[in-house]
């Protein structure tokens, strides 16, 4: 379903909404697209032409400064007009329906809508009701997805690791609530790494995990065992009053990276995480600013790859390239 | 000029010797040699040797500036280019391998003028074939052929360097 509607009928990315349905050519051809805007931040005109004339609207249902900024610099570097719409103060909160605030977007002759939302599907149903000259790109929604973030996260593995064959990445924490960690593991699997292992407690995993293709431990020492590339995902500190846990101490005494858990890992692992970090919740501020931390390059690369799924999305009106 | 006639050392050493007069016409001083990526880079490469300029070779990919991004879509192969940080106030000599409608030659302008304003800029070509389409044209060539409507010419490398002609229905 996600596939039928991300891509052209040349299987060009029309919307990007979802990992899944999408094959490792694709994925591969998004970190390629990256590689090559990557060095434009360092030019004097920090700007290319590519969108020039476009028009983008960062639709955020939700707060998020670090993704909204992102998107924001990476339509501006590729020339396009950036339109934040404030949905705090629009007209949905007047009691305007989602499909009336789009159809009065769409009247604006607009070109992408970059969509945040708390509900599950909210980017893929902008998606299917969207005139067909507009894309869509996802921007997380609610439990489901955030595949720019997992796109910037396997470009960033690949950065440091040249290839995803023979990899063995362990994400540890809020599995459950994460739409980042649902992303990355599909990411993952169609790169081709050896191995995914999630680590978290029970509380704090689906149901199924399994079929998702990783391996589920609940022991740090276990599970950080000779891996390549650690994920840690943020706790949402909602969470911690709805008995998903006893308390942040408890969390990170056995699911924060410290120092000497991180000594399980191989000498050469990377520390990754999607940001905002919660200190001494899921990472000891040494480990966060130490030399395998690769956080803030993650925080560079978003924009580059953004920049490469804008422009994959918008250029598919014509044939081949 | 009959294409059958086309010999890759001889456009060479025409236009090598096209670029020393223009260079010493307008007076350029201390140019900066510049190649489009791939075949202008090639063509490029050679000159650097000929005309015995130490500045590093600057390299440019247009993909960025092209004006056809919405019909062809994003191609995720682009070379970087590699240019100078400052162009403000340089000579550059631009070296293509072909020049056809002039697009190219408006999109990688657009992309220099992106990294400072040179002092001029000398246009140079290793074939100028017809089919202009916006006022811009090569100051200084190796040789200009007429093709019929349908036929490309393309420049096949780095090494040996070879001349293809090819009808539209086989041009990728």
């Amino acid at each position: 379903m996600h596939r039928h509607l991300q891509l052209t009928e040349q299987g060009k990315l029309k919307h990007f909404l979802s990992i899944e349905g999408l094959d490792k050519g694709l994925l591969t051809e998004i970190l390629d697209t990256a590689e090559s805007f990557a060095g434009i931040s360092e030019h004097q005109v920090k700007k290319v032409p590519l969108l020039r004339g476009k028009t983008i609207v960062n639709l955020f249902f939700e707060n998020s400064t670090r993704t909204r900024t992102t998107f924001e610099l990476a339509a501006t570097r590729l020339s396009a007009d950036v339109l934040n719409i404030n949905i705090a103060t629009s007209a949905t909160s007047k009691g305007e329906s989602l499909l009336d605030t789009i159809r009065n977007l769409e009247a604006m002759h607009v070109d992408m809508f970059v969509v945040r939302h708390a509900l599950s599907g909210a980017a893929h149903f902008i998606a299917q009701h969207t005139a067909p000259h507009i894309s869509v790109i996802n921007a997380g929604d609610g439990q489901h997805a955030h595949p720019t973030q997992a796109m910037l996260d396997m470009f960033t593995i690949r950065q440091h690791k040249k290839q995803f064959e023979g990899l063995k990445v362990a994400i540890v924490g809020d599995i459950l609530h994460s739409r980042v960690a649902r992303s990355q593991i599909l990411a993952l699997n169609t790169l081709g790494v050896a191995e995914v292992r999630v680590i978290a407690p029970k509380t704090l995993l689906p149901a199924h995990v399994r079929s998702m293709g990783v391996i589920p431990l609940h022991d740090m020492d276990e599970g950080l065992s000779d891996v390549d590339v650690i994920i840690m995902l943020r706790l949402q500190k909602e969470r911690m009053n709805s008995a998903f846990l006893p308390s942040e101490s408890e969390f990170f005494k056995c699911y924060g990276l410290t120092e000497a858990k991180l000594l399980r890992a191989k000498p050469n692992a990377i520390v990754m995480h999607p940001g905002p970090i919660n200190r001494g919740v899921e990472i000891a501020s040494s480990v966060a600013d130490g030399p395998q931390s690769v956080i803030l390059e993650q925080v560079s690369n978003g924009i580059a790859v953004r920049m490469a799924v804008m422009t994959m999305t918008l250029g598919h009106h014509g044939g081949a390239a | 000029m009959p294409t059958s006639t086309l010999n890759i050392a001889e456009l060479l050493d025409t236009l090598e010797a096209d670029i020393r007069q223009q260079i010493e016409s307008r007076k350029l001083s201390n140019p900066l040699l510049i190649g489009i990526h791939s075949g202008g880079a090639w063509i490029a490469e050679h000159m650097h040797k000929r005309l015995g300029i130490t500045e590093p070779l600057g390299l440019l990919d247009i993909t960025f500036y092209r004006d056809d991004f919405s019909q062809i879509g994003m191609h995720p192969n682009v070379k970087s280019s590699q240019l100078p940080h400052h162009l403000e106030g340089r000579d550059i000599i631009l070296i293509d391998d072909v020049f056809y409608t002039g697009r190219t030659i408006r999109a990688a302008l657009n992309e220099i003028f992106d990294y400072g304003r040179p002092n001029q800029v000398l246009l140079a070509v290793l074939i100028e074939r017809n089919g202009r389409q916006i006022p811009l044209q090569p100051d200084c060539r190796g040789a200009r052929i007429d093709l019929p409507e349908g036929q490309r010419i393309k420049l096949t490398g780095p090494d040996p360097l070879g001349i293809d002609l090819q009808t539209l229905a086989c041009a990728a």
